[in-house]
């Protein structure tokens, strides 16, 4: 259709990615993953902080996923995209943080299972 | 014209005016959202998960049963396949179909590399007794990890009909929509791996 | 044969007997009927091929139309046992049947006749809404339709061949294991709803697609319709939603089939985390089914008072602040299963705060209404009966959210009138409203007004005297799911409730009196315009029915009610030339993936393991296929464009 034609750019595949984009990406993912295994397994970090360190390393490898690979940015073009994905993480954080929140009240406030089958026999 | 007073939230509900979108753009938004509904499901898995990680009825927990050198060199492969994958899509762009079949076919070994490593973990754990059937743990381990190996299966399927159906019909517009939709299913799944390491295996062992 | 043997046919049981015979006959002649009178080659390749919105809508709202007469009749059932089943007396329906009615009762209401109805009406009119030409994936859509009615397909095969669940309609573990649900009633369930499930959330992910890509040209966010918006929100939800619901089933079903221990009894399993998670998806699906339902109200009351809709803002933060919020309360679902006092404060509070943009939107209406020129038409009396009703079911439903009141009134049949007050007053009187309002846009003549007239109040008071003496039984300490009860002081609200189904019966039998008069004299009710309520938004700009392509020329849009604004502005010479279009072709993709999803649904339920490879195999083997072969598309010329659109002006009387 003629609005279909006249807005395609000239450069098809216009995902705005080069092998430098990626090369670049690969690398930071590589730095983030061999942090991860050292945060995890060695004793650089403090102890009780290595959860949360996991937890910081693997968002930034998400994100070096998300900008490099995917090229997600927050170009006027990419607004969409941006809040399907902010959209989705909401949810994604609700049903994992919300589901720990209520079963571990559920898990201090209950009997456990067995003890329950046990009271009825 | 009714446009909203926040400012950012102003020029986006003022815009969308153009018209319907190109088939490209349609059909890559459309993969995208399906890609989020992709990680919502994964996340009641991860859910369940973590809320069943400590249930081990008695039996082997994580710290016995991951090897951590193992899963590191299913996560070079996985996150070298999504790098080669890019490259690959790079290439079609710029019609240049014999770096993009190479490309692909680095990103089939690799894939298939990691499935085949996944595959030998599970079947290691069965023998020794740690099926998922175990334990509550075991079930939530499998079913999480294993979900995401379908996945990657039903993804080297897919990349082996995209690369077959690429060479027959050549780089035509509905098969690079394709591809792209491909390297987006490719590098979510490599998302979902971070993810996995990170909760499954690095803060399981400790 | 896996499972399957003579005996899953119920030869033992009459009424389920009975039942199977006459589904079994009701089918068996429909199918002959058609191939006698040769219809198959029509209905293949305009209706079972379709990839056109129009004709997918149509099929969604007949098969809602067609499940509501078997869910009714469940319904009917279990109101006449407990009429009877007072004191010593055991009523007809032993227990084993009557925990099947009233699972497969709620599992049809909800899967196979709300959202079908609404995803339906969704399809038909959206891409007419946004001045478009069909949605952004139309096989796609034909494919969730076929998934849709696969599944549909699957429940109504339980009556006949093998039993349904005897969970409810959410099947809670323990009783939903295996240990204590042997048999193929659970599986039914859960693969017919896997099924279906998939067909939704394709349909969602099409629909969130085609609002946030294809609108016509100067059509911007804020001057969609309400509808749109609605549809957008509602779709949102389902794409978030319903993979919670499929990972949870596949949980149960991995349970049940490979030994797992995720909701078990033994080995680590916890079954609140099913109840959790289930319903993370289950409160979303409320807003699923009324969020469209809203949007219906807002096109119908600002068209019949001929005003613009008040605070059309308002109405657009509010539909998203819902969306938000819909995820947010699903622990009020089960305050009484012990997750504490500060958990349950919060998600009482988060569901008293929800009410408010529901609140904002309710004013709303009743500000369009308020110095409008209103037309009793039958939408408005269904919006009207609304309103009301909503209202009276939305204030019990915060009375619930209320933790400590909750501890009262949990499983009750308080419980009960609450959320068939909610969902009939906001869906179903939404879809009938919707169903009147859009049916000669979809066949080119109205429906008869006299007996629509007849099903609003035959549904109204029926509705009020069915479930008001409910409300007070759940006061009275009555529970859910009762099959005979002690207390025969009760007998008096449950014969009450009786009554009022009978008259929801007459209320049905209405609808389709009007169906059956209105198709005989439908040519004293042509549609000749296309515009026969004097509408507002851009779907009644169309012929009635819209051609297949919607619009020769995509239409300019430069405010809210577009068409509206293009009426006032009087009429617009046409263009010299129209460019030809392309339509899609039709495919018959949708209609064989749903054929081998039946068959590896069924052999998986009953364990026919070959069966079940076979079907998958060919179900992947159908989409690689369909997925190799190029799809080309019908073109349509400029010079037939330019007849049609001539012999359109032609009719429609200007202005």
């Amino acid at each position: 259709m003629m609005e279909e034609h006249a807005r395609q750019p000239a450069d098809e595949d216009e995902h705005s990615g080069s092998i430098v984009t990626y090369t670049v990406g690969l690398a930071f993912a590589l730095l983030l993953t061999a942090a991860s295994f050292i945060v995890s397994q060695t004793g650089l970090l403090w102890a009780p902080g290595v959860p949360a360190g996991l937890a910081v390393l693997a968002i930034a490898q998400m994100g070096v996923h998300l900008v490099f690979f995917l090229h997600i940015s927050t170009g006027p073009d990419n607004t969409n995209n941006v809040l399907a994905l902010a959209f989705g993480v909401l949810i994604a954080m609700l049903v994992v943080g919300g589901s720990l929140w209520i079963m571990a009240n559920l898990n201090t406030n209950m009997l456990p299972a067995s003890a329950i089958m046990e009271m009825q026999r | 014209m009714g446009t909203a007073e926040l400012p950012g939230l102003g020029t986006t509900m003022a815009r969308g005016g153009e018209g319907p979108a190109p088939v490209r753009i349609v059909v890559g938004y459309g993969f995208w959202i399906f890609l989020l509904s992709d990680i919502i499901m994964f996340s009641a898995l991860f859910a369940s998960y973590a809320v069943l990680s400590g249930q081990t009825a008695g039996g082997p927990s994580g710290r016995e049963l991951f090897e951590l050198r193992h899963v590191g060199v299913e996560t070079l492969c996985l996150l070298f396949s999504s790098y080669t994958c890019g490259l690959g899509l790079l290439a079609i762009g710029r019609r240049q179909l014999r770096g993009f079949y190479l490309a692909f076919a680095i990103t089939f070994v690799l894939g298939a590399t990691f499935l085949g490593l996944e595959i030998s973990e599970f079947v290691g754990m069965v023998t020794r007794g740690a099926g998922p059937s175990r334990s509550a743990f075991l079930s939530a381990f499998f079913s999480l990890v294993g979900l995401h190996g379908a996945h990657v299966t039903a993804g080297l399927l897919w990349l082996s009909f995209m690369v077959a159906q690429t060479a027959a019909r050549g780089p035509r517009d509905f098969v690079r929509r394709r591809l792209l939709c491909f390297s987006l299913f490719w590098h979510a799944l490599d998302i979902i791996w971070v993810a996995l390491l990170t909760l499954v295996y690095l803060m399981g062992a400790r | 044969m896996g499972k399957l043997s003579w005996s899953a046919i119920p030869f033992d049981q009459p009424i389920p007997m009975a039942a199977s015979l006459l589904i079994t006959v009701g089918v068996f002649a429909v199918l002959g009927l058609v191939t006698w009178k040769g219809w198959w080659p029509y209905l293949w390749r305009e209706w079972l091929t379709s990839v056109d919105h129009k004709r997918i809508g149509v099929m969604y709202v007949l098969l809602a139309l067609v499940l509501l007469l078997r869910g009714f009749i469940d319904a009917i059932m279990m109101r006449s046992q407990l009429a009877i089943a007072a004191g010593g007396a055991q009523g007809y329906l032993p227990p084993e049947h009557y925990d099947q009615i009233f699972s497969a009762h709620g599992t049809i209401m909800i899967f196979f006749m709300a959202m079908p109805f609404l995803v339906g009406l969704m399809n038909f009119v959206v891409p007419l809404q946004l001045g478009v030409r069909d949605v952004a994936f139309p096989v796609l859509n034909a494919i969730s339709f076929w998934l849709t009615a696969s599944g549909a397909l699957l429940v109504n095969v339980s009556l006949v061949v093998g039993e349904f669940a005897r969970t409810g309609w959410l099947a809670y573990p323990p009783l939903s294991e295996l240990q204590f649900s042997p048999g193929v009633g659970v599986d039914y369930y859960l693969w017919s709803l896997e099924i279906s499930g998939i067909g939704t959330l394709l349909a969602g992910i099409n629909m969130v697609t085609t609002i946030l890509k294809l609108r016509a040209p100067g059509m911007t966010y804020m001057r969609m319709p309400v509808f749109c918006w609605t549809s957008l929100c509602s779709s949102m939800l389902i794409v978030a939603a319903f993979p919670v619901l499929t990972a949870t089933f596949g949980m149960l079903l991995l349970d049940r089939y490979a030994g797992m221990h995720f909701f078990t009894n033994d080995g680590g399993g916890n079954f609140m985390m099913y109840i959790n998670l289930i319903w993370i998806w289950g409160h979303p699906e409320v807003y699923i089914l009324a969020l469209p339902a809203f949007g219906i109200f807002s096109e119908v009351i600002a068209t019949f008072a001929g005003k613009q809709l008040f605070g059309y803002r308002s109405m657009v933060l509010a539909t998203l602040a819902i969306c938000v919020l819909s995820f947010m309360v699903w622990l009020h679902h089960f305050f009484t299963m012990g997750a504490g006092a500060d958990v349950n404060a919060v998600f009482g509070i988060m569901s008293m705060i929800i009410a408010i943009p529901t609140g904002v939107k309710l004013f709303n209406w009743l500000f369009t209404l308020y110095q409008g020129r209103i037309r009793f038409e039958v939408p408005v009396l269904w919006a009207i009966g609304f309103m009301v009703t909503f209202a009276i079911g939305g204030m019990t439903g915060v009375l619930q959210a209320v933790p400590p009141a909750d501890f009262v009134l949990h499983n009750s049949l308080f419980l009960v009138a609450h959320f068939h007050n909610v969902i009939i007053g906001a869906v179903l009187f939404g879809a009938m409203a919707g169903y009147y309002y859009w049916f000669p846009k979809a066949f080119g003549f109205t429906l008869d007004r006299r007996l629509g007239m007849v099903s609003f109040w035959c549904w109204l008071v029926g509705f009020y005297l069915a479930f008001m003496p409910l409300y007070a039984l759940g006061l009275l300490g009555m529970t859910r799911r009762m099959q005979h009860y002690a207390d025969v002081t009760w007998q008096p609200y449950l014969i009450v409730a009786e009554a009022g189904a009978v008259v929801i019966l007459c209320g049905i039998a209405a609808t389709i009196a009007q169906l059956v008069v209105s198709i005989r004299t439908r040519e004293q009710r042509r549609d000749a315009t296309g515009d026969p309520w004097n509408g507002r938004t851009l779907e009644w700009s169309t012929t009635s029915p819209p051609p297949s392509y919607n619009f020769a020329v995509l239409p300019q849009v430069d405010s809210l009610d577009a068409f509206w604004v293009m009426k006032q502005r009087g009429p617009v010479a046409p263009p010299e030339h129209y460019q030809s279009i392309e339509v899609p072709r039709n495919s018959p993709n949708g209609f064989v993936t749903a054929f081998f999803a039946v068959v590896t649904g069924f052999a998986l339920i009953w364990h026919i393991w070959w069966m079940a490879i076979v079907g998958l195999a060919c179900a992947v083997l159908t989409l690689l296929v369909f997925g190799w072969v190029e799809r080309h598309e019908d073109e349509i010329s400029g010079e037939q464009l330019a007849d049609a659109e001539r012999a359109r002006l032609r009719v429609v009387t200007p202005p």
